[in-house]
């Protein structure tokens, strides 16, 4: 399983004049995944950056840079509201801001979400190890934890409304909505992802019993992986300074 | 989105092609079709002239708009009976309201800064240029690629509304601050956004055209980060990338980092509009005799802080892709290596990163500690160090080569001339002491508009002539080039430098006519030359157009290589085929810019050329049969 395939294209990438170094193929992450099963033909490239072929394979690093890049930018945008935010809670002369208490559903969702990230571990083990069906089944458990979480925002919106505290009461009100707002759009669409790749399990299963599993479904359950644990971090981390920094 | 983009990506074909799941999402034929073909392409070439026409309409319109300034403030008062049709409210008897010339400011800026300088040179030439001189086939998410600039032209049209819209256009200036970008809607002054209709004003339009263009940006960051990182063909190494890619790249990680802060602080700004949100608007605002709003306690300030965190860098990701140009250009006409490549690139990553720190030297007058004022002070300074360098590089690239006079070169020359003479006004607003009398004068506008937006602009135009042949198999015209260069070149000089008197004599930006001023009367014969060099020099640039598209079609055939160029754009033909390379795969083994060099037979050498003593061994272009069998044997669509 660990095996990099060697296929043409790395036997040119060391041929007279490249000036890629051959290293030893030594089994990454890269190769993990490029390497496995029937498909197995499309290598990986050596190590992303240095891999030939102009772009003509794809490659699991691809989507891996690209979810680490959009998660730069993610992090920039609450950077951006953090940093609003405690300018916005200081601001000298200013005596608006009055510390809403956190309704308490908000500890029901992030037991979800913390949870949610153990179950999107076992999928991926599960995948790893070739079981179909526990990949499904984690995958399914994610996907309600990740739906739930959303619910309970919601519902956590209703409570502080229920409480008489709207969006424009007060200034730390006002950041408690925009941010959980905009954090819950982001696990929106990681839920949509996963309920995305969710039904394409469901689909596939009649067609490609046998075919080993497609060396894609790995990535995106990894990439997806990775995209959901920064969501969970990010939550807590918002969480936390909703409640410490008031 | 980029999740959604990924599973897109991974998923689809291996459903589709269960047995092939080695061959790529968007390895594919040429489409055919005129929708797939022109419209929603996701061809990185397709996309990047759509980029460039979308940034030509944009330029267009922006222009007029400074046409229609200059014309308020050399006659103001005057009834120009065609704008009355356009605008019945804003120039009610073809007379411009004072608010409708602050609408004119606001487009003029916007339209300019988003839809000109960043979108052209970045998702324009990046998208075209920059897979193909590392030797990929495509970006790395194609269909975000397409999706980046269909999100970006929503955010055009969005902002073209916003300037027909009930209650007139946004007044808040590209910068948007608060209170008036907050609050213009609600206090009843007709042309400031005063409409019945709480959402679909000018100035809520504006806030949303840029949240549009936002989402675009990041998009297309993504992308370009991703594809640099790994879509390099074999031997293109980082320090053999040219120096266009470079800037492209460090353009991007800048867009990253920059827009989602503007993000941040448009949703704020649009809730503080729309749900009564204290962000930005102060408590206790007045007009002097009543309480404007219900806010209480948000902070101005606040705004600025977050709009230039963005801003700033927002400025070199105006400029830098031109610097890059310029040193591709000037070293392939001057048939010279550039002058210290290494230096080139970590001068051009010292300017982004410095650009993060220095966004305080635009709020020297909003109300800053004297000793932050300092901090600023001294690291803007500091930007003039890599500036500096790259200056000197590029001379250093012209001394003592053998200079073709092209129209692309004249260009990029002008580009340092006009790096040079706007660059060195920053080194006066810079300075907190100083700024203190030149802060929102005319001479603020000479400074940016010489050393972001015609210095950037001119970046355009070489890379247009430049690559215009690659792009479009033919030359533009050379003799109708050069007689655009001169005026053009000539022209905003003409423009900008009174520009600087003006500032000195204390003329301020954004006011719609300076009757009432006595002590600027004097300026009245300065106002009427710059007016009528704006007259010329926009003429002159109808002469480009023509060249433009006279050349599409009518242009002498160029062949592949008609400036004798290195790089690897110019190792497949003009234009290149859907898949940039035909089905090869490029080796590279050398840097970008090995002009001139001792011992080859010619005054080039191309990337793609093998040192002689493997020539032997390896053929030019490795195994392309090969390739093409491997690459070519699945999915089509």
């Amino acid at each position: 399983m660990d095996t990099m395939v060697t296929n043409t294209r790395q036997a040119m990438a060391a041929g007279p004049g490249a000036v890629t170094v051959t290293r030893p193929v030594t089994p990454t992450r890269t190769a993990r995944f490029g390497g496995n099963g029937p498909s197995g033909s499309n290598g990986g490239g050596s190590g992303g950056d240095r891999r030939g072929g102009g772009g003509q394979d794809w490659t699991p690093d691809r989507y891996r840079i690209g979810m680490w890049v959009a998660i730069g930018s993610i992090l920039m945008l609450f950077t951006a509201l953090t940093s609003a935010y405690i300018v916005r809670a200081g601001l000298p002369g200013s005596n608006d801001w009055q510390p809403i208490t956190m309704p308490p559903l908000v500890w029901v969702s992030t037991a979800l979400i913390i949870a949610s990230s153990f179950t999107i571990v076992a999928s991926r083990k599960a995948l790893a190890r070739d079981e179909m069906t526990g990949y499904e089944r984690w995958l399914w458990v994610t996907l309600l934890l990740g739906v739930g979480f959303i619910g309970m925002q919601l519902l956590a919106w209703r409570q502080l409304v229920g409480q008489g505290v709207y969006l424009a009461s007060n200034p730390h009100s006002s950041f408690f909505y925009v941010m959980t707002g905009l954090h819950g759009l982001h696990i929106l669409g990681g839920v949509l992802a996963l309920a995305f790749m969710v039904l394409r399990v469901r689909r596939q299963r009649g067609t490609s019993a046998g075919q080993g599993i497609d060396p894609k479904r790995r990535v995106a359950t990894d990439v997806l992986g990775i995209y959901w644990h920064f969501m969970d971090g990010l939550w807590v981390y918002l969480l936390l300074l909703l409640i410490l920094w008031r | 989105m980029a999740e959604a983009e990924t599973i897109h990506d991974v998923i689809q074909p291996a459903a589709a092609h269960a047995h092939a799941p080695s061959v790529a999402a968007h390895h594919h034929g040429p489409p055919t079709g005129f929708i797939r073909k022109y419209i929603f392409s996701v061809d990185h070439k397709v996309i990047g002239i759509q980029y460039l026409l979308l940034a030509m309409a944009a330029v267009l319109v922006g222009m007029l708009l400074s046409v229609l300034m200059r014309m308020n403030l050399t006659w103001p008062g005057t009834a120009w009976p065609l704008l009355e049709i356009l605008f019945p409210i804003g120039a009610k008897g073809g007379v411009m309201t004072p608010e409708f010339y602050l609408s004119l400011v606001t487009m003029h800026g916007t339209m300019m800064v988003f839809f000109v300088l960043t979108t052209a040179p970045q998702g324009g030439f990046g998208n075209y240029f920059l897979p193909i001189q590392i030797g990929a086939e495509d970006m790395a998410f194609p269909t975000l690629n397409m999706l980046s600039f269909w999100v970006t032209f929503v955010g055009f049209v969005a902002l073209i509304a916003a300037a027909f819209v009930e209650g007139g256009g946004p007044t808040g200036g590209w910068t948007g601050y608060p209170t008036l970008s907050a609050i213009g809607g609600k206090l009843n002054v007709p042309g400031m956004g005063s409409a019945q209709n709480l959402w679909w004003n000018g100035q809520n339009l504006w806030i949303i055209s840029i949240a549009i263009f936002c989402v675009a940006s990041l998009l297309g960051a993504l992308n370009f980060i991703t594809t640099l990182l790994n879509m390099r063909t074999r031997g293109m190494s980082l320090m053999r990338m040219p120096l266009t890619c470079w800037s492209w790249f460090t353009t991007a990680i800048l867009a990253l980092l920059a827009f989602p802060v503007l993000l941040a602080a448009g949703v704020l700004l649009f809730l503080d509009r729309t749900a009564d949100t204290s962000f930005f608007v102060p408590g206790g605002l007045s007009d002097g005799t009543r309480v404007l709003t219900e806010h209480n306690g948000g902070s101005p300030i606040l705004w600025q802080h977050l709009f230039w965190f963005f801003g700033h860098p927002e400025v070199y990701i105006a400029i830098l892709p031109g610097m890059g140009v310029t040193s591709h250009v000037l070293s392939t006409f001057a048939r010279k290596p550039v002058f210290g490549y290494r230096a080139m690139v970590f001068a051009m990553f010292a300017i982004g990163l410095l650009g993060f720190f220095v966004w305080g030297h635009h709020m020297f007058l909003s109300g800053m500690s004297p000793y932050t004022g300092m901090a600023f002070s001294v690291l803007t300074l500091t930007i003039g160090v890599p500036s500096a360098i790259k200056t000197f590089n590029w001379i250093g690239t012209l001394w003592g080569g053998r200079i073709r006079f092209t129209t692309p070169m004249l260009f990029a020359i002008g580009f340092v001339s006009l790096f040079v003479a706007g660059g060195v006004t920053g080194i006066v607003l810079g300075q907190t002491s100083l700024d203190l009398s030149m802060h929102d004068t005319y001479f603020v506008l000479g400074h940016f508009h010489l050393v972001m937006g015609v210095a950037a602009i001119f970046g355009m135009f070489a890379g247009t002539y430049f690559w215009f042949p690659k792009m479009f198999g033919r030359m533009m015209s050379e003799r109708l080039g050069k007689i655009h260069f001169w005026p053009t070149f000539i022209g905003v000089y003409a423009i900008f430098i009174p520009f600087h008197i003006m500032g000195i004599v204390g003329m301020p930006r954004r006011y719609a006519s300076f009757e009432e001023y006595e002590f600027l009367r004097v300026l009245d014969p300065v106002v009427l030359f710059v007016t009528i060099a704006v007259i010329i020099t926009v003429a002159a640039q109808f002469l480009f157009w023509y060249n433009f598209f006279w050349s599409i079609w009518k242009g002498e055939p160029a062949g592949d290589n008609p400036w004798e160029a290195t790089t690897l754009e110019w190792s497949t033909s003009s234009p290149p085929p859907h898949d940039n390379f035909g089905g090869r795969v490029l080796t590279v083994y050398r840097g970008p810019y090995e002009f001139a060099v001792p011992g080859a037979p010619d005054d080039y050498v191309m990337q793609t050329t093998p040192d002689a003593a493997e020539e032997n061994q390896s053929p030019l272009v490795q195994g392309g049969s090969e390739i093409s069998g491997n690459g070519h044997n699945g999915h089509k669509h």
